[in-house]
């Protein structure tokens, strides 16, 4: 796996392919179809979802799964993946609001505070996992089961309620604010700066996927890692690494959760993590690892965004939306399967 | 007369296109449709897909839609931030009104704020009385989990329980917590008991497991129809001889109060919030009504027990209550 891909990487540099075969083999084009397939759909049934102020809402809510979708996707592309996800950002955003609050500080060492339990959650699950061996399905359920149980648990103890008290007042939170969770006036129309930290992140994954050392680490200890051990890729400080890459994007995530609405509700998040992983996967991610990218993942998501807000727009019964993603999951991945296969063929 | 004008309606709905008024009709003997201009009112709640409970709030809103004329756009989601993304949809849609739950009110009250600024008049129900106000709601159609806490909390005490236990099916979630603090108020004895209501076996068996362990139990409390029913079973399977009461109500619920073996239930009368808040709506738009005075409108408790328990079955049996 991690050999094919990195044969079309020299054969990019020489350019003997033809470009129409090279753009087929790019693991998101099977998304890319489909995003404008179904962009084109939503517009016809639903002239509203044309509107900017449509189009930046459907930004915003691929933009929440997409700045997981990110980390998910390289994760992934490394050959493991992550079901504490989902819950991990509620954990950063409780334990921003939480330290914060509890000892009357600038917001910003919460901030602070919580990148360093974001980012030790991924350090936790890829140490277990490299020191044990497990699968991540494992080890990574064992710790979405926990995190989801402290969650709970300290808040509770911590604040005395399920929900953390407001840190609306706190010195630091309006800056804070203005990072994670403003908005800003784009032809009129208020797009979420969570859409473009995400085209940022997609950004800085792509040129480490594609231009870097590390990146191609990470397609090889996704493909093979005992191969990738053998030619001295440091498989374990990867694959550690990728879990926190995770964590990071985790923290993003709960800094806009906690910033747009002022308080965490300590029992959300849980099912997200499917939702980050559907993303990828539906950009072309495999679960096997090896192939992969963080376009993909993006793509990914903006089809999730499209597909949860159009069925709004269009006045759908929202009874059928899951029917209609587990569909579209399926479509994408056969697609996607195909593609790759007749590729590759030639 | 409406004989002869239903499918006159039904014709000049097909033919006309979308958002004209339908023809009028004729004094009060005509179609059962206000005569008022088109509204498109969107429903934002925080339900998960599939609860029956839900399913009433919708159904009452859905009458109410039928007969003022409003095309009514039904939507939700758990996640707090999900549903102020509804709402925002909601303002693009450019809807007349906008009727939402405010169980998460510090994730909604950004764009809540934007609706009234929008000019589109917003109207809250179920959850988030005490914010309703402030978040710009012109009123609120709902019950407060603690009143009906109390209602069920006074009523086993003036029974003579003093050791009740208190179902909690969804650890964290605020409105239950408020219901058994309600509860615990008027018997200070009562024991909370965390169960997972997404899993019906392991309530019934975490319930049977408390009972066996908790002899001086004399009464057990359910948060929700279904698990109240869960609970009945339990306590038949372990031969307890503890009283069951409940909150909320489903027609089984109604019959199992009929034949003895749950003693009373307070209800919030969901139907009354969807149909309210819609009609709310309906009722400023029309004559700049506000319903309830700037207060909230009380949608319960009602207290359902033995003496009328046969006649709400009816209804309940009809899925309206």
């Amino acid at each position: 796996m991690a050999n094919a891909v990195l044969t079309i990487a020299t054969d990019e540099r020489v350019s003997a392919r033809n470009p129409l075969q090279k753009l087929l083999v790019r693991p998101e084009i099977g998304a890319l179809v489909g995003a404008l397939v179904l962009f084109v759909f939503f517009s016809a049934i639903a002239p509203v979802f044309l509107q900017p102020s449509s189009l930046a809402t459907v930004l915003y809510g691929s933009s929440t799964i997409g700045i997981m979708a990110v980390g998910v996707a390289l994760l992934m592309i490394g050959g493991e993946f992550d079901l504490s996800t989902g819950v991990a950002v509620i954990t950063s955003a409780l334990s921003a609001s939480m330290f914060s609050w509890y000892f009357s500080t600038n917001v910003w060492v919460g901030v602070a505070f919580a990148l360093v339990v974001s980012l030790g959650i991924g350090f936790i699950n890829g140490w277990i996992l490299v020191k044990t061996k497990l699968p991540s399905f494992i080890v990574t359920l064992a710790s979405f089961l926990m995190l989801a149980g402290l969650n709970l648990g300290l808040t509770r103890m911590i604040g005395g309620a399920v929900a953390t008290p407001s840190v609306s007042d706190l010195d630091g939170f309006d800056a804070a604010r203005v990072l994670f969770a403003s908005t800003v006036k784009i032809a009129g129309v208020d797009v979420t700066i969570t859409v473009f930290i995400w085209i940022a992140l997609v950004a800085v994954a792509s040129w480490v996927l594609l231009r870097t050392k590390v990146g191609n680490w990470i397609f090889a200890v996704g493909g093979d890692a005992n191969a990738a051990r053998a030619v001295g890729v440091p498989v374990k400080a990867t694959k550690i690494g990728l879990f926190m890459a995770v964590g990071f994007c985790g923290w993003i995530l709960g800094m806009h959760n906690l910033f747009a609405f002022n308080t965490v509700q300590s029992g959300e998040g849980v099912g997200n993590e499917f939702l980050y992983i559907i993303a990828a996967v539906i950009g072309g991610c495999l679960l096997t690892g090896g192939y992969g990218s963080a376009v993909g993942g993006a793509i990914g998501a903006f089809i999730f965004g499209m597909a949860n807000k159009g069925i709004v727009y269009a006045q759908w019964n929202p009874d059928w939306f899951k029917f209609f993603l587990g569909l579209m999951l399926l479509l994408a991945t056969i697609v996607n399967l195909i593609v790759k296969r007749r590729a590759e063929l030639k | 007369m409406a004989l002869a004008v239903v499918p006159l309606l039904a014709l000049g709905a097909c033919s006309s296109g979308g958002g004209r008024t339908e023809p009028a009709s004729t004094g009060g003997g005509g179609g059962q449709v206000a005569d008022t201009a088109r509204l498109k009112v969107a429903m934002i709640t925080h339900a998960a897909a599939g609860d029956t409970f839900w399913d009433i709030v919708r159904k009452g809103a859905e009458t109410a839609a039928k007969k003022d004329n409003v095309e009514l756009l039904y939507s939700g989601d758990a996640e707090g931030g999900r549903q102020a993304q509804l709402v925002q949809q909601a303002i693009d849609q450019k809807v007349d009104g906008i009727v939402v739950t405010l169980a998460k009110p510090q994730a909604l009250k950004d764009v809540v704020k934007k609706a009234v600024d929008a000019g589109i008049p917003v109207v809250s129900i179920n959850a988030g009385e005490d914010q309703s106000k402030a978040i710009g709601a012109f009123t609120h159609f709902g019950q407060s989990d603690k009143l009906a806490g109390v209602t069920v909390g006074q009523r086993l005490a003036s029974e003579g329980i003093k050791h009740p236990i208190c179902v909690i099916q969804e650890q964290g979630h605020v409105g239950l917590e408020n219901r058994c603090a309600g509860v615990k108020e008027n018997v200070p004895g009562t024991e909370i008991l965390n169960v997972n209501g997404a899993d019906m076996t392991s309530v019934s068996s975490t319930v049977s497991a408390k009972l066996q362990s908790t002899p001086d139990a004399d009464a057990i409390v359910g948060l929700g129809a279904p698990f109240t029913l869960t609970i009945v079973k339990a306590v038949k399977e372990t031969g307890s001889k503890v009283k069951v009461a409940s909150f909320d109500l489903n027609g089984e619920l109604a019959k199992a109060i009929e034949d003895g073996s749950v003693e009373f239930t307070v209800d919030q009368q969901p139907y009354l919030q969807g149909y309210g808040g819609v009609d709310a709506i309906w009722l400023s738009k029309v004559g700049g009504f506000k319903v309830g005075g700037g207060q909230q409108v009380y949608t319960g408790p009602a207290v359902i027990d033995k003496s009328n328990a046969a006649d709400v079955s009816k209804f309940a049996q009809a899925g309206i209550r």
